[in-house]
């Protein structure tokens, strides 16, 4: 009993350390790539920054200065008509899957969200394009939006089931128990309860469209214009910054990376702000 | 889903169905005297919970809808391609768009090789993180550091491409391929001019980006594994890696699988970043340092050149193809998952 560690042989002992010791350095190159990329784009973009960025459409290549204001907005419209696809069906989904799916047809419809969250991004967007452009017989912002609307549905469903899950039964019961019907119950007692859960899927959702561009290449195109119509094509941030990035010029490459600075800004504030709630035990085991 | 809105309002409820009662109903419930009606009829809250109850399966069923549009468009979209070149498109090595003669063996190629290089650096770093994190990891630093492996998957893949064109490429054209050439040139895998993009550009950019989600994945099965067994293994007098090895992996094991069978899904249908990098040439070299393709990277690549149908119908049935394999994988890594998350060990642990 009382034979400590020494009786260990060193064999066993050298393996030991050496396995430990592998895995903790595993735990540190993984973070290497993410502050080299950082870093890079902090670097490189932040010398690009400046107020024409954020107020000027890209200028012809080969003169000086520039911006990407229309990429930008064209970004946030894009967002926004997605969301107002996706939002809606991935909520109703999530809260199918929570308070009526405990069966067979659940089982089939949380899988089928899995498949859907798997399928290639640039499926989708042929997809979209298949339905939308080809239907219009032009690119469109419309079409971009679909695609993006689609992607964010399986990450919001599945999310929005984990938060209701979370919400006790008791509540429910609670709420039945006053009389109050059932569709009542979910509407202003349930899904009020997991608010903050269901915003921040929402978030997640977003953080993982809004730098997706394969789709875009068939759907909204780009432009290198203003555009509100949602019937013409569009710029979007992740789509000129692929555009200037394989142009063969320095000062594309400048643009490129300094976009890539305020798309990675806008992703990263999102995320940070998700894990914040998420840490307040808002939300849990959302991946 | 109109509905939503407007049926929330901030008290339980003021709408004027009934104007008899001026009181909120939960106010008035919690007399107690009356068994408290809600604010419609019974009729009306059975239809108005089956309307509920309609609209999210609706929604529901959108999921199902979509899914069998994305299937049903790539089969129709892929029937000229289909009918002209057949099943020796899938085994054909040609890529002629003048002459309309494609093969889609070099992508299919491209996108296997990539992924499996992936693999083979993502795997090891990503299970040692795993494991560091549950089962080393000092408490102040885990938060941080599960934070930084997040913040990896949220980095956009065309930004990835971005920082692979300049700072990735000239750094393995100028360190590391040499160093390949030169103690492993031998294998054939890597030999030839030395590009910095190609092959190996890609699969280390796709080892990058699938790192996060076997990390975390592996994470949660590692974690489902019961902690009597670990106490088990100490118990006998294991050593602290000994644990881990019998009693964590052994135990894991089908779940990492079904991780690392997930990234591989990831990278299978990875575009922007793999497409940047990779060289987009469609031929099968064997070293690494040769240029590629695959069907992600042909389809985002060659969608605006493909003017004629049968082109654009064999970029279809590219994503056909891409599809299906990223169907297989991953309904294969879910069940893996869920074999451990929801099977015994879990359930021992309950």
């Amino acid at each position: 009993m009382h034979k400590p560690l020494h009786t260990i042989s060193l064999r066993r002992r050298l393996s030991n350390g050496l396995a430990l010791g592998l895995i903790t350095l595993a735990a540190l190159v993984v973070t290497v790539p993410l502050f080299l990329i950082l870093g890079t784009v902090i670097y490189r973009g932040g010398s690009g920054l400046n107020w024409a960025f954020f107020t000027q459409i890209p200028k012809p290549i080969g003169e000086i200065g520039g911006g990407m204001a229309n990429a930008i907005m064209g970004s946030v419209m894009l967002l926004a008509v997605a969301s107002v696809i996706g939002v809606p069906l991935g909520i109703g989904a999530g809260v199918f899957l929570a308070e009526y799916g405990r069966n067979k047809f659940g089982n089939v419809v949380r899988f089928t969200a899995d498949v859907l969250n798997g399928v290639p991004s640039v499926i989708i967007g042929l997809t979209a394009y298949a339905l939308v452009v080809v239907v219009q017989k032009h690119f469109s912002l419309l079409a971009g939006s679909v695609a993006l609307g689609i992607m964010m549905i399986p990450t919001i469903s599945r999310t929005t089931e984990e938060v209701l899950l979370l919400v006790p039964q008791s509540i429910r019961e609670a709420a039945l128990g006053l009389g109050i019907p059932r569709w009542r119950t979910i509407l202003s007692v349930v899904l009020r309860t997991a608010s903050a859960g269901i915003v921040t899927s929402i978030m997640l959702a977003f953080a993982r469209i809004a730098g997706e561009t394969a789709p875009l290449m068939f759907t909204a195109f780009g432009n290198q214009y203003w555009n509100i119509s949602l019937n013409q094509p569009t710029a979007a941030l992740p789509l000129q910054i692929f555009a200037y990035s394989v142009m063969p010029y320095d000062q594309a490459h400048q643009q490129a990376w300094t976009g890539a600075l305020v798309l990675i800004s806008m992703i990263m504030l999102t995320v940070i702000v998700f894990r914040f709630f998420a840490s307040r035990g808002e939300i849990k085991g959302a991946s | 889903m109109q509905t939503m809105p407007e049926h929330r309002p901030s008290g339980s409820s003021e709408k004027p169905d009934e104007p008899a009662t001026s009181e909120p109903a939960l106010a008035s419930s919690e007399k107690l005297k009356v068994v408290p009606k809600s604010r419609l009829g019974a009729r009306e809250n059975v239809f108005a919970d089956q309307v509920f109850r309609g609209i999210v399966v609706l929604s529901a069923l959108a999921i199902l809808a979509i899914v069998g549009l994305i299937v049903f468009e790539l089969l129709r979209e892929s029937r000229p391609s289909m009918a002209k070149l057949g099943f020796r498109f899938l085994v054909k090595q040609i890529w002629d768009p003048v002459a309309e003669d494609f093969g889609a063996l070099p992508f299919v190629y491209g996108t296997l090789v990539s992924s499996i290089v992936a693999l083979i650096l993502a795997v090891p770093l990503s299970v040692g993180t795993a494991l560091f994190l549950t089962e080393l990891c000092p408490r102040w630093l885990r938060g941080i550091l599960s934070l930084l492996v997040e913040l990896l998957s949220a980095i956009p893949s065309v930004i990835y491409g971005l920082w692979g064109i300049f700072v990735l490429s000239p750094f393995l054209r100028v360190y590391v391929e040499p160093f390949l050439a030169r103690y492993f040139g031998w294998t054939g895998l890597f030999s030839g001019p030395k590009y910095g993009w190609g092959m190996l550009a890609a699969g280390v950019i796709l080892a990058i980006m699938i790192l996060p989600i076997i990390a975390s994945i592996t994470r949660e099965v590692v974690t489902a594994v019961p902690r009597v067994q670990r106490e088990a293994a100490l118990a006998l007098g294991a050593t602290k890696w000994e644990m881990l090895r019998m009693a964590v992996l052994r135990n894991a094991r089908p779940g990492i699988f079904g991780a690392v069978i997930l990234g591989l899904g990831r990278a299978l249908g990875e575009t922007m970043a793999v497409t940047m990098v990779i060289g987009n040439r469609p031929e099968i070299m064997r070293s690494l340092f040769a240029p590629g393709h695959t069907l992600a990277s042909v389809i985002a690549n060659e969608f605006a050149e493909a003017a004629t149908p049968v082109y654009f119908s064999a970029l279809v049935e590219m994503a056909l193809v891409l599809f299906v394999v990223t169907l297989i994988v991953n309904g294969l890594a879910r069940l893996l998952i869920w074999s451990i998350t929801r099977g015994m060990p879990a359930r021992a642990l309950a």
